[in-house]
């Protein structure tokens, strides 16, 4: 299939019309037509990732509407480019759109009653614009599709209540301020190098010696900050915890995985394939300071984690955590730092997903997420608890799941580059996640207070009656997709190596210190 | 300007990116210090237009035309005459589609920064109408665009929010259980002393009442849980 690339966009593209316009049909054709679609995107961006795995240089260039990229610099067309990091990016949102697809049947219709049609249709645009955001080759379409996955994304989260509009307001502030530092940036990096294809930019960066322009450092600073805003780096992410906590379940359950994932992709193709690793790294003063700032993004991350008694808010923080951890990976100028970032963006999406759709679940179930009306919920839903502690197992690192080996990496990338302090910070967080998630199990799986008291006596629903701890699982169409995404978050983890092959692949095209020989 | 002060380098050939630089500036601070929702959204706006000066900025060009028409190309237009001087043949030329050379390409200002910023006014359009309406429903939601007025009610909210079920359940029990004695009360007392008993339940009553008003998050909920049970 030539044009696989071009089916991931047209999927839900096309598909997100028609479930608009199914509202004035039978509003009850909206769920199927947004699932078809979105494994009809998943289909093509599986396709995609085969083609890009096949071709002899790793990478499909494809331009809509027949144009060429003969004229100096990569001509006049719009680019779409898979190489591998960018179609393993593409599928991993396409799977994560999938699932939450298929999961969202039974919350839409409970949060946004005679609005399915339209929540659909923004879900599917949502995806639309995160795949291409992965996949696009232009510096200025990245910009359009930033917002179109933005727009959407405002739109998704103001979907709940009034407390969400409230939060979707500041989002959209420093959105805007975000994506309008990005776009300035790119009008610096056009006047320099006069086109805006990435890889013709970085050409004419190499051809003409501009690494030591001042305009290159104002565009690389403005861009850079416009991301790191986007992405809810530590002291921009104020925006992030609010949005995700008070929207609709599925709203939070689609954007936490790939949100701040994608820009974090973003970071690491502009510092690659835009600005080149040796103007990112080497003319910049980010490499010695950005590890610092990570450092106090996970420390203060981690922190206001633990001072949360809500598991939304809890794994919203835990989130910006995570941000920290990658943003670090790449600044730590390493080969075995980057593997570990892009191995960490695949595996972070897969297993937020998974903590999210069970929090989802935890929502429905008990109407509540607090940390206090969660006891007993492993007798009434252990298939849930098990791919809901799968996901925390993994954010804490442990062996068989995926979080283990990107961590693993990252930790490499910080021993070979000697910057200790990041190895620390890593260590530290683990630790507290082992906190977290342990203060979690305590509490789903024994019926005390902290202080050893039974606070369930007399209190009708809350007590570990009978009642409470039976068996009572989650309905089918919401437990199907959170297994599978625990299942995946435990398969990447055992076929670890196949997916750093492909990133190594990717990798050798940049020259990157590799430190001492490990293996 | 070979020897040009510093005030004519920055403020006469490079005045444009001065206001742009300005405007930019103006539109963040609004944005970031205003404490009026709109406002900010006037700033928000100041700041998108901020960039489209800059990216039209380094679009212009001296005596530079659009790129479609080309003057010479135009048999009754004023340039007739020096496009026969270039093309001989120049009615058999003038609807076909034109190679642009270097010499010709020079009277053209650079089209592409002004497509790219019809695209931004659009997704600035859409970015500003999507935050009018979120705006509209914070006002429904919360009667305020005050950010000061609405983040006292936001915390409210999230206090409320947040609060664990135990104690929320505790809470609503015990106010159960204060009103059912009230009601008690009232009702064992006698027809003439119905006044005398009235009193301390209505100033409980009153109590209840007049939390609402300080803190309405926090009590409304139970309030208006124990009334139709009674």
């Amino acid at each position: 299939m030539e044009n696989a690339i071009a089916w991931i966009f047209i999927f839900p593209l096309f598909g997100s019309v028609f479930v608009a316009l199914s509202r004035y049909v039978n509003i009850k054709l909206a769920y199927p037509i947004s699932v078809l679609s979105m494994a009809g995107a998943l289909w093509a961006g599986v396709e995609t990732l085969q083609q890009a795995m096949a071709s002899p240089n790793h990478e499909i260039s494809y331009l809509l509407g027949g144009w060429t990229l003969d004229l100096y610099p990569r001509g006049v067309g719009i680019e779409f480019r898979a190489d591998l990091l960018a179609s393993m990016i593409a599928l991993i949102v396409l799977g994560v759109g999938l699932l939450v697809t298929v999961y969202s049947k039974i919350h839409v219709e409970k949060e946004t009653p005679n609005k399915e049609a339209i929540y659909y249709s923004l879900m599917l645009l949502q995806i639309t614009g995160l795949a291409g955001i992965c996949l696009t080759g232009d510096a200025f379409n990245l910009y359009v599709l930033i917002e179109v996955a933005a727009l959407t994304g405002y739109g998704l989260i103001a979907m709940g209540s009034n407390r969400a509009a409230a939060a979707t307001y500041n989002y959209l502030i420093l959105g805007t301020i975000g994506a309008s530092l990005y776009l300035l940036g790119v009008g610096y990096l056009y006047i320099k190098t006069g086109t805006l294809n990435m890889v013709g930019i970085r050409e004419v960066i190499e051809a003409n010696g501009l690494a030591d322009s001042a305009t290159m450092q104002v565009a690389f600073v403005l861009i850079g900050v416009g991301i790191l805003i986007k992405m809810a780096f530590f002291p921009f992410h104020a925006w992030l915890p609010n949005a995700y906590c008070n929207a609709p379940t599925t709203t939070s359950c689609l954007l936490a995985p790939l949100v701040t994932k994608v820009m974090i992709y973003v970071m690491i193709r502009m510092v690659l394939s835009v600005f080149g690793v040796e103007f990112s790294f080497e003319s910049t003063i980010w490499v010695s300071c950005m590890p610092w700032l990570v450092v106090i993004a996970i420390v203060c991350a981690a922190f206001l984690a633990l001072s949360q008694r809500e598991i939304k808010r809890m794994l919203a923080y835990l989130i910006v955590a995570e941000v920290g951890y990658m943003v670090g990976g790449v600044w730590i100028y390493n080969y075995y730092g980057l593997i570990g970032s892009i191995f960490h963006i695949i595996s972070d999406a897969c297993m937020t997903l998974c903590l999210f759709l069970g929090a989802g679940i935890i929502l429905h179930k008990c109407k509540t997420t607090h940390f206090d009306g969660l006891r007993g919920l492993f007798s009434r839903m252990p298939l849930t608890m098990i791919g809901f502690f799968i996901g925390g197992f993994s954010i804490i690192g442990l062996p068989p799941t995926c979080g283990f080996f990107s961590k693993w990496y990252l930790i490499t990338g910080g021993m070979v580059s000697g910057r200790w302090e990041y190895m620390v910070v890593l260590m530290f967080s683990t630790m507290v996640m082992v906190v977290l998630f342990f203060r979690l199990i305590e509490r789903i799986h024994l019926a005390v207070d902290e202080s050893g008291k039974d606070l369930g006596k007399g209190h009708g629903d809350l007590g570990l009656t009978k009642e409470q701890t039976r068996f009572d699982e989650a309905p089918l169409v919401m437990l199907v997709p959170l297994l599978v995404s625990a299942a995946t978050v435990l398969i990447i983890g055992v076929y670890n190596q196949d997916v750093v092959n492909q990133i190594e692949t990717f990798l050798q095209a940049y020259d990157l210190p590799k430190g001492v020989e490990y293996k | 300007m070979e020897g040009g002060s510093l005030v004519s380098e920055l403020f006469i050939e490079r005045l444009n990116y001065c206001i742009y630089v300005i405007l930019l500036l103006i539109g963040l601070w609004a944005m970031l210090a205003k404490r009026n929702l709109v406002k900010k959204l006037i700033g928000m706006s100041i700041f998108q237009t901020a960039i489209i000066l800059f990216y039209v900025s380094i679009a212009v060009k001296k005596d530079a035309t659009i790129p479609i028409y080309l003057a010479e190309h135009d048999p009754h237009g004023s340039h007739a005459k020096v496009a026969t001087e270039e093309n001989a043949t120049e009615n058999q030329v003038a609807y076909n589609p034109v190679e642009l050379k270097p010499e010709t390409v020079k009277g053209y200002a650079n089209p592409l920064p002004h497509v790219l910023m019809l695209t931004a006014i659009v997704v600035g359009v859409a970015t500003l109408g999507l935050a009018l309406a979120l705006t509209q429903r914070i006002y429904q939601g919360y009667g305020t665009i005050e950010e000061d007025e609405l983040l006292d009610k936001l915390d409210r909210a999230d206090e409320r929010a947040s609060q664990s079920p135990i104690i929320k359940e505790k809470r609503n029990a015990q106010r159960r259980k204060s009103t059912q004695r009230a009601k008690a009360k009232a009702a064992a007392g006698s027809v003439t002393k119905s006044n005398m008993a009235a009193k301390p339940s209505a100033v409980t009553k009153g109590k209840k009442k007049a939390q609402p008003k300080k803190s309405p998050s926090k009590t409304s909920a139970t309030k208006a849980k124990p009334k139709p049970k009674s």
